[in-house]
């Protein structure tokens, strides 16, 4: 204690300054330890950025230790600017997710728009051309104007990004509840299929190799959004308009042709994007990870304003830049290709022996630090984990079913106000989380690149055709039409409000949903990346939340042989209120999974097929206990009782893998025609949507039943899936499932006529849910567009 | 026959439309760099769907200006076949090829989605490989595709019967529901006076894979190629 506050005395610098940076006063005291001297201004925010959460994960990365990370798949895992996986056929899938909360809070269509141009950088710095764009959205609830702003903005950056730099945006999620009204959560997620022969890394290499600076100017926009991302939103940060980045997709498309075009001379050692902290943290990476050093001179760097000083130049967070190693004397090859496509490419600096990042302005040094310093060996926290869970936890485990109203064979009176179980249903379907997500999607180009195989809303997966293109030069494209019959399937999921209640199994249940949402389509899972929104680690219980989670995340990859192969850590999403308390967000870690796909022409969506077809529910049965299928979380609770308790659906990993395999096996012998995830509103909703999906409709008899009837239809988990099934294959099927999957299977029903109707039936008399598809489809279509006009 | 298709910078549709014309349906295609100016070995030239030079200004403004588009202009008036869709149906606007212009979509969103189209004529060769009054139906992705011409431009059209594909709904009617962005007289597809210079929002080139699903604009190319020993 003594020892610090004697450093930041001496300090040439006021405890205030030291604390915008985001430095603590023990990290200023190490600062001038590594040093051996006082850092100048330029060097204390190269510190404050690289010393970030999100740059240096100081929090997390103890945690992130324990994920698996290694598989028969996997060539590039954590670490590098993306993950990539081997598909076979010499094809591989570069993947990651990044997040972009704090900006999109401040400036919702720059804040996603950059969100999507930072994650696609990311894919092609690997060598691979970005084939398709997911995202995973929170905001609050849409009668706030506010939320609806930042909505329509968020949505609207990404289409603009997405669309004009030509990949299409395939699926996602999107999720309304208030804990997300102050912090909104924009996580994007993008694959790339590899275009060169080798997989371009980031480590520097070659004494003497000259530095590269290639793509757009540097600004002072974006000025420490690294460290800005790693606090607390208050009202003030709000106005803090200066870090959030403004991006410019036409220079990003150029400047993705330019790079995979640099890539394939071979004259590239190693590359890096410019994403947080900007040159600061490219530059002192590729030495990290080389072992080298580099030295910059910045004034060789296009600048598009006059009069920046180093600091500015180190902490910029411009859009649309890289970094690049060369061969040495190759360099003007590279630099024709770029202004060939209209960008800037200057040779900025050196490799150096030394493993320093030094940085040269007017002559001078500007700034020398041991890059270790910045990307390695950087600070780390072991934070103390609370002895038992925190009162909000186990307060909400002790809610009960028999807390709910009575209910029968007609309905439920809540409030005093009858409602049948069509109107819970139809309640259910206007929830916007339930509800259709067209409005978005419809701004969003899914079909450009001519892959897209499912459409948004179709299947619960996205699923994009595998096919290598052309270079940009040259127009010989090889693979014939029927050569290319391999896909790969994404998806991204977490329920957030299992994850508030019990972070352990909230998170186990996030992969065991990607898993079973690629299932669903035909796709065996492969890697995952993550993206761990949660608040601020340094409360007890934001780190319980934060911990208890990655315990679950690691374990439930191993148990799906789902290696994690990147991701991203977004730390301290809360915002002040303005009695300045913080208001976490609910702890969201999004699985962003990917799946491959031997066949195409043996896939399925989630709507009907044929009328006729045997439609079963393989999982945890009807009358399953309520530790598998569970209210605790669900939005029949949350919706309908305006209740947040109970114990999540507990995750069972054996009882998963053996519904998801059978799942997969029937879609690929051709008998399962459509499958579909009982999630969000339980078997209910699954089925009203394989209705409204195919505007078929589907009669349904239940057995006579010991548990409550809202438990039967609208309680979630339980590793369901909803299958519907050619007549002709009934027989095989079944002899299947008895032998696959004994005892948790059942038939439900028929899928009904064109046009008709959802009907369940109890002990095939009383008349549960009734609903034509035109009404269920008018309430599911319009129940966001309604509630943005309205 | 040969196929040249031009790359702008910001152009993204340019190696779907390859995809078709040279991966499917295996004819040489060339993509030719928005400086280069001789177009001497391209029977069709396509002006692909994007975002040229950024598309700042407005909409293909700026494309216009470029040398491959000076050629294009010569090739159109030497009477052969130059197709534009999306942004390339913007540049053809903005380029003096086709008239009116292309504006915001109504609701002021992107709008992706698949729309049902009516063939208007079949005695060009674009639609050649249609039934007239046909209702097809063909991607849509724009942000501003709504169509707009003063009324002496749009009676000169529908006069000289140059409207080729019109948003209708699954009946053929050409009805307000039915038009997605606000477009006068729901016009998706415009050709000049001589029938050489067609231009549409509608992406056919992403109707035309088996494996996508949709192959309603497969004759639209399929028409091309039956008709091009004629113009070549």
């Amino acid at each position: 204690m003594q020892g610090f506050m004697t450093e930041i005395a001496a300090a040439p610098f006021s405890a205030q300054e030291i604390a915008s940076e985001g430095i603590k006063p023990d990290e200023y005291s190490e600062i001038v330890r590594r040093l051996g001297r006082h850092p100048n201004t330029a060097e204390l925010g190269m510190f404050g950025v690289m010393w970030s959460e999100h740059c240096c994960y100081k929090n997390s990365r103890p945690l992130l230790k324990q994920f698996p990370t290694e598989g028969d798949r996997i060539l590039v895992g954590p670490g590098e600017n993306a993950g990539v996986i081997d598909l076979g056929d010499g094809m591989r899938l570069a993947f990651k997710i990044e997040s972009h909360n704090h900006p999109s809070a401040v400036e919702p269509f720059q804040g996603a728009a950059t969100g999507v141009g930072g994650i696609l950088r990311d894919i092609f710095t690997m060598g691979a051309r970005p084939i398709a764009i997911l995202n995973s959205l929170r905001f609050g609830t849409l009668d706030d104007a506010r939320t609806r702003r930042i909505f329509t903005g968020v949505v609207a950056g990404i289409s603009h990004y997405g669309n004009c730099i030509g990949v299409p945006t395939v699926g996602g999620e999107v999720y309304f509840d208030p804990a997300y009204s102050g912090n909104p959560l924009v996580n994007a997620m993008a694959l790339g299929l590899m275009e060169t022969t080798e997989i371009v890394k980031s480590g520097a290499r070659g004494i003497g190799n000259p530095v590269l600076y290639v793509g757009s100017t540097t600004g002072r926009d974006g000025m420490g959004g690294a460290s800005f991302a790693s606090a607390e939103l208050s009202k003030e940060s709000i106005d803090d308009r200066p870090a959030v980045q403004v991006g410019d997709p036409f220079l990003e498309k150029s400047l993705v042709e330019a790079c995979l075009e640099a890539f394939k001379t071979g004259a590239v050692v190693a590359a890096q994007d410019m994403g947080a902290a900007g040159i600061t943290c490219s530059t002192s990476e590729m030495a990290a990870k080389g072992g080298v050093g580099i030295e910059l001179d910045l004034d060789l760097i296009p600048a598009r304003e006059t009069g920046m000083v180093p600091y500015e130049y180190l902490l910029s967070e411009s859009q649309e830049r890289m970094l690049f190693v060369a061969e040495k004397g190759r360099e003007q090859e590279l630099i024709d290709i770029f202004h060939k496509w209209e960008l800037h490419a200057v040779v900025a600096g050196t490799v150096i022996e030394e493993p320093i990042v030094r940085i040269l302005f007017q002559g001078a040094i500007a700034a020398e630090i041991p890059a270790t310093a910045l990307a390695d060996n950087t600070p780390i926290y072991h934070r103390d984990l609370i002895a038992e869970p925190p009162t909000y936890a186990r307060e909400a485990w002790n809610w009960t079913p028999d807390q709910l109203p009575p209910c029968d064979l007609s309905g439920i009176s809540i409030g005093g106000q009858p409602l049948s179980w069509t109107d819970v249903l139809n309640q259910l379907l206007d929830a916007p989380t339930i509800a259709s997500k067209r409005w978005i999607y419809r701004q969003y180009d899914h079909q450009v690149q001519n892959n897209t195989v499912m459409l948004p809303g179709g299947a619960d997966a996205a699923i994009v055709r595998i096919r290598p293109l052309a270079d940009a030069t040259s127009s010989s494209i090889t693979p014939t039409p029927s050569s290319l019959t391999k896909g790969v399937a994404a998806t991204t999921d977490c329920n957030s409000r299992y994850v508030y209640l019990n972070p352990y199994e909230g998170a186990k249940a996030a992969v065991a949903e990607a898993a079973r949402n690629l299932s669903c389509v035909g796709a065996d899972p492969i890697a995952i990346t993550d993206n761990l929104n949660f608040g601020s680690p340094e409360k007890p219980i934001g780190y319980w939340q934060l911990s208890e989670a990655c315990r679950g995340l690691s374990e439930a990859c191993t148990a799906f042989s789902t290696p994690v192969t990147g991701g991203n850590v977004s730390l301290y999403n809360e915002t002040l209120d303005s009695d300045g308390k913080p208001q976490p967000i609910y702890p969201t870690p999004v699985v962003g999974m990917v799946g491959y796909i031997p066949d195409l022409s043996r896939i399925v969506g989630q709507g009907w097929t044929h009328e006729g077809d045997a439609i079963y529910l393989l999982g945890d049965g009807l009358d399953a206990d309520s530790t598998a299928l569970s209210f605790g979380g669900s939005e029949y609770l949350a919706v309908l009782h305006q209740t947040i308790a109970g114990q999540p659906p507990r995750v069972n990993f054996a009882l998963e893998r053996s519904v998801q395999a059978a799942c997969r096996h029937g879609i690929r012998q051709g008998w399962v025609h459509s499958a579909h995830d009982c999630s969000e509103g339980g078997l209910a909703i699954a089925l009203a949507e394989s209705c409204i999906s195919s505007d078929r409709g589907a009669t349904i008899s239940l057995p006579p039943l010991s548990a409550r009837l809202d438990q039967v239809l609208f309680a979630e988990g339980g590793a369901r899936i909803v299958v519907s099934v050619d007549q002709a294959s009934v027989a095989q099927w079944e002899t299947y499932l008895q032998a696959h999957l004994p005892y948790h299977w059942q038939t439900l029903g028929q899928v009904a006529a064109s046009g008709s109707s959802l009907q369940i039936r109890a002990d095939n008399t009383s008349v549960l849910v009734d609903a034509t598809i035109a009404a269920m489809q008018n309430i599911w279509s319009t129940a966001i567009e309604r509630r943005l006009t309205s | 026959m040969k196929f040249g298709v031009i790359v702008f910078p910001g152009s993204n549709c340019d190696r779907d439309l390859v995809w078709v014309t040279q991966g499917i349906l295996n004819q040489p295609t060339r993509l030719i760099w928005h400086e280069e100016s001789d177009l001497s070995d391209i029977d069709i030239v396509v002006i692909p769907g994007g975002f040229s030079y950024g598309d700042y200004l407005r909409c293909g403004a700026i494309a216009r200006f470029s040398p491959v588009m000076q050629s294009t202009i010569h090739h159109a008036r030497a009477g052969k076949p130059v197709l534009g869709v999306c942004n390339g149906f913007q540049v053809l606007t903005e380029a003096g090829l086709l008239p009116g212009a292309l504006v915001r979509n109504r609701n002021l969103n992107f709008i992706c989605d698949r729309a049902p189209l009516r063939v208007e004529r079949n005695d060009l060769f674009w639609t050649q490989g249609y039934e007239k009054g046909q209702v097809i139906t063909i991607p849509i992705a724009h942000g501003e595709g709504s169509y707009y011409a003063d009324a002496t431009t749009l009676k000169e059209l529908e006069d000289n019967e140059q409207v080729i594909f019109r948003y209708c709904d699954a009946q053929g009617n050409p009805s307000p529901e039915s038009n997605p962005n606000g477009s006068l007289h729901n016009i998706a597809g415009i050709c000049n006076r001589q029938g050489n210079v067609l231009g549409m929002m509608p992406h056919p080139e992403r109707a035309a894979d088996e494996a996508l699903g949709c192959v309603d604009g497969m004759a639209l190319f399929e028409g091309l190629l039956r008709a091009m020993p004629a113009l070549a």
